[in-house]
């Protein structure tokens, strides 16, 4: 039946033709702004952000330390018991050099970015950061890495108030 | 539970832009499933239709939108969205619809027209992401996939050549297709291990391109093919199974896509297949990107984990081999308009399962084949079973 | 084989909700549901259904960040671009296939979380014919308000008691955002914004959240509360296209209805049902929709309305729960909401606004503007 199709249906249009006028468009902006109330969990992960401080929950159900925070275990469904700071040093799970930025266009000095999973919390539990302190020829999946702080006047409680995680060094905690 | 048959299937060029708009897509790729299926709509009883982010399209709600074009007008129409998923999970819906008996005849219809939007559909992957922990990071999709890919290649120590190799073979096996985007006949490992890099790992001709395109195939009852006589044309769908894993993907560990193996040994256990390798004979993975086939073949169960590399370099997955692997060309090859890959998924098992792949036929019979997508957040697999 | 309700799961509704995050409601809402059954979504769950759209949650792909909070970590699950009605028909599809036998359906609305809620639903327009017209989205319920008052000879006066009576009933619901002592003079009065809908006859967003636990005949028998059997559902869409849809009289719901009643082997609508939940997002809808499911002859839904037939202890009560104008729009939970409140009804568990010796109900969605979409759902005591 393929080889007795003839003809496939599909007008193909090349990269300048939407611009130039050569074909009809109508082009509209839609009015769509969201603002997520950042709920119980979160709302304290990002205070303590502010203060220089990592925060997770315990669930007493399965016995694991939640990071990023939540106020539900997806494993047991019960809510989770209590508030428990976690370090602020961690371990590099995988990551990305990356010559891309988020609008996908090209920049020179690579960004390195990837998951870090936090001492303190169950294991392989974390976030994606940024790493710095470092070049791509030495980063590296289980180097131990700590968050380099923004000063605290420069805080206003998001992922942001930590700069990237940079090297742990000898004898740091 | 009611036996349930692809009987029809079509499909539009994959294009990074194409004219037409996701209604005339739509349209066109069901009137072909239809005139392949020798049926006209009002044979239809219930139409579904798959079709990813909104935004990629720039309507809301725009499974409303689509469906005139996809012969939903006047019929129970459904839209399901499972993400990247979406290409092979739409025919699980259309599935139940037949098997439930509430009808004998499902159209599904995938579309989507990634070319709306402006500048770039890369834009859209903007909003996927977690708002507080992810977005203020400015995430690159691609970021995700490398990260996975990185994950991958350093648990099992797998060299990248293994895995650029899939995206020649790919490729090149797209030269078959008569709706590819980018076949390459000359392509060689050297083209994909020398292009431009991307975020390290991946390199440019390590990823599917951006596509418009549309896709549909026609479900049946086996009542309705016997009426019909239509059993030269059937594939039967033999077991389906889909698994979400948590949104929490910085707490798990990608080297496996554990959704993707739930999935599979639920639609196994359907099908009644306890040997996955030996009792199927080809297979059409979800290969968005080189690495993914291999990750996911891990995941299906035809691979041990770590080694789904070697079947590539060993021949093992070209079409002519013992087990071949995204004979249509997949993604790589012939195009990515996310949910309309159902053409290069369910449509291509219907297609080598009736013997009418044109140039890309395998060569070996083939009476049993799996395919597979994957979406979200490395969260989502589904699978479907078909044989003939 | 036999589909029943056995888990009803509803957040009190509110205007916002901002010391949740949508998660968190999902969550209230499945803790509620699974409570309710007496299961464990971990072990006793084989499919989970969520009916949403990216738009109405500011997500490119909302499906990824449904799991964790309704228990479907590492199970099989879906979104359904759809409202809530259409997310009970893929759950009673899967268990008559025999794919699963527990299904939970989850939908809601975060409204509060949108913050330019006419963009988004001016954004579901046709962007080549209709984008460019610009305004206010709820002309077009003005436009079909207009066109059914003219086909049908209902009046806007009729409207008004809709607007009024579905808002002072929700103040017997503890579970609406809008209960109001309000008048069918003060709903008159109201400015004529898109003419001749008045503001008071279109309803007002709400959050919420609502979760249903389905179960096929074996599985139900052994949960805790009586089943409440789906003995019939349909769903439908007519027309995208403003200019060639049918304008005074819904073909989404007749459809929907008559696939519904085909299913349920109901022959004379009208005097089957010992309660209707029905579409009012705008008031007028009530109205075309009783006529489209055939519980109102053409032209006479007003007139029952008027004469109380449709009142908690009418020939058919309707709307008890206050529907949309009495208890928030919910977006496409609406309709898992009234099929929520109907099984409430039918188990005797609707508290204050218990409808005396409810033995089956007909529940009715439409997804909103612009669409042209709705479903059916025939809810019973009996199999």
């Amino acid at each position: 039946m393929t080889d007795r199709i003839g003809r496939w249906p599909g007008a193909e249009l090349g990269p300048k033709d939407l611009e130039s006028g050569a074909v009809t468009t109508v082009r509209y902006r839609p009015e769509a702004k969201f603002a997520w109330s950042a709920g119980e969990a979160m709302s304290r992960f990002l205070a303590e952000l502010q203060e220089g401080r990592l925060i997770a929950r315990e669930c007493k159900g399965c016995d694991r330390i939640l990071f990023p925070p939540r106020m539900f275990c997806e494993e047991c469904f019960r809510p989770t018991d209590t508030w428990v700071h976690v370090r602020d040093t961690g371990t590099i799970e995988t990551y990305s050099i990356s010559y891309l930025d988020t609008d996908a266009r090209r920049i020179i000095e690579p960004i390195l970015v990837g998951v870090v999973s936090i001492d303190g919390a169950s294991p392989k539990m974390g976030i994606m950061h940024y790493f710095g302190g470092m070049t791509k020829d030495e980063i590296r999946i289980g180097m131990r890495v700590k968050a380099k702080w923004r000063r605290p006047e420069d805080r206003v409680g998001s992922v942001l108030d930590i700069e990237h995680f940079r090297p742990l060094r000898e004898g740091e905690r | 539970m009611r036996k349930v048959a692809v009987v029809g299937a079509g499909m539009t060029l994959f294009r990074r832009r194409l004219q037409e708009t996701g209604k005339e897509l739509s349209f066109e790729a069901t009137r072909m499933a239809l005139d392949a299926a020798k049926m006209e709509i009002g044979d239809v009883d219930a139409v579904i239709h798959g079709t990813a982010p909104d935004a990629f399209d720039g309507v809301h709600m725009k499974g409303e939108y689509l469906l005139d074009g996809s012969g939903g007008r006047r019929k129970p129409y459904m839209r399901v969205f499972t993400g990247g998923g979406t290409g092979v999970f739409s025919t699980i819906a259309g599935y139940w619809h037949v098997a439930s008996g509430l009808a004998d005849v499902a159209l599904v219809v995938n579309e989507e027209k990634m070319s709306s939007c402006q500048p770039h559909p890369q834009s859209v992957f903007a909003h996927i992401w977690d708002p507080i922990l992810d977005r203020p990071l400015k995430p690159n999709l691609v970021w995700i996939f490398a990260m996975e890919m990185n994950r991958y290649m350093t648990v099992h120590g797998i060299p990248y050549e293994d895995i650029a190799r899939v995206a020649v073979k790919n490729k090149r096996n797209a030269v078959g297709h008569p709706c590819a985007q980018l076949a390459d006949p000359n392509i060689t490992l050297e083209d994909v291990m020398n292009s431009e890099l991307m975020a390290w790992p991946v390199r440019r001709l390590d990823i599917s391109p951006p596509s418009d395109g549309a896709a549909a195939v026609v479900l049946a009852s086996e009542d309705v093919v016997r009426k019909r006589k239509l059993r030269d044309q059937a594939a039967w769908i033999k077991g389906v199974g889909w698994c979400i894993d948590s949104t929490m993907w910085t707490d798990r560990d990608l080297f496996f896509p554990e959704y993707v193996n739930r999935a599979a040994k639920m639609a196994y256990k359907q099908a009644k297949i306890t040997s996955p390798r030996k009792e199927i004979d080809f297979a059409e993975p979800y290969d968005p990107f080189d690495y993914k086939e291999l990750h996911h073949l891990e995941g299906l169960g035809l691979a041990d984990k770590g080694k789904a590399g070697l079947m590539t370099r060993e021949g093992i997955t070209e079409r002519d081999g013992d087990f071949p692997v995204c004979p249509s060309g997949g993604l790589l090859g012939v195009g990515n308009p996310i949910a309309a890959t159902l053409g290069l998924k369910v449509g291509e098992l219907y297609w080598q399962l009736t013997g009418q792949a044109g140039k890309r036929q395998i060569p070996n019979e083939v009476h049993t084949g799996v395919t597979q997508a994957w979406g979200d957040l490395m969260q989502y697999g589904c699978v479907v079973v078909m044989g003939a | 084989m036999k589909v029943g309700i056995v888990g009803v799961g509803i957040t009190p509704f509110r205007p916002s909700t901002p010391e949740f995050s949508w998660k968190e409601l999902m969550y209230d809402g499945a803790q509620r549901a699974y409570a309710d059954a007496g299961i464990d979504p971990r072990t006793d769950v084989d499919s989970f259904i969520t009916c949403a759209e990216d738009y109405y949650e500011g997500f490119g792909i909302f499906d990824e960040f449904t799991p964790d909070q309704l228990g479907a970590v590492l199970r099989p699950m879906h979104t359904v671009g759809g409202d809530g009605i259409q997310g009970l028909a893929n759950a009673y599809m899967q268990i008559q296939s025999g794919l699963a036998e527990v299904v939970v359906v989850e939908s809601h609305s975060k409204a509060s979380d949108i913050l330019t809620f006419n963009g988004i639903v001016a954004h579901g327009l046709d962007p080549i014919w209709n984008k460019p017209l610009g305004g206010h989205p709820n002309y077009i319920a003005g436009l079909e308000m207009d066109a059914f008052l003219r086909g049908s000879g209902n009046t806007a006066k009729d409207c008004a008691h809709i607007a009024a009576g579905n808002r002072q009933a929700a103040l017997l619901n503890s579970a609406a955002a809008y209960g109001a002592r309000v008048t069918p003079e003060q709903v008159t009065a109201s400015p004529a914004l898109w003419a001749p809908l008045r503001s008071l006859d279109a309803s007002v967003p709400a959050d919420g959240c609502v979760v249903l636990v389905l179960a096929g005949e074996k599985a139900a028998h052994k949960m805790e509360a009586p089943p409440v059997w789906i003995q019939g559902i349909g769903w439908a869409s007519d027309s995208p296209s403003l200019e060639t849809r049918e304008w005074v009289s819904p073909q989404y719901a007749r459809l929907a209805a008559a696939m519904a009643y085909r299913l349920a082997k109901v022959r004379a609508p009208a005097g089957a049902f010992d309660l209707a939940e029905v579409d009012d997002k705008f008031s007028y809808k009530e109205l075309q929709h009783l006529e489209a499911l055939g519980l109102a002859k053409r032209g006479q839904s007003g007139k029952m309305a008027r004469r109380g037939d449709l009142d908690g202890n009418g020939r058919l009560p309707t709307n008890v729960s206050g529907g949309s104008l009495g208890c928030g729009n919910v977006l496409d939970a609406s309709g898992l909401h009234r099929a929520a409140e109907a099984a409430l009804q039918i188990r005797g568990d609707a508290g204050k606004h218990q409808v005396d010796g409810a033995k089956r109900a007909v529940v009715q969605s439409w997804r909103g503007l612009p669409t042209a979409t709705g479903a059916v759902a025939i809810l019973g005591a009996s199999g």
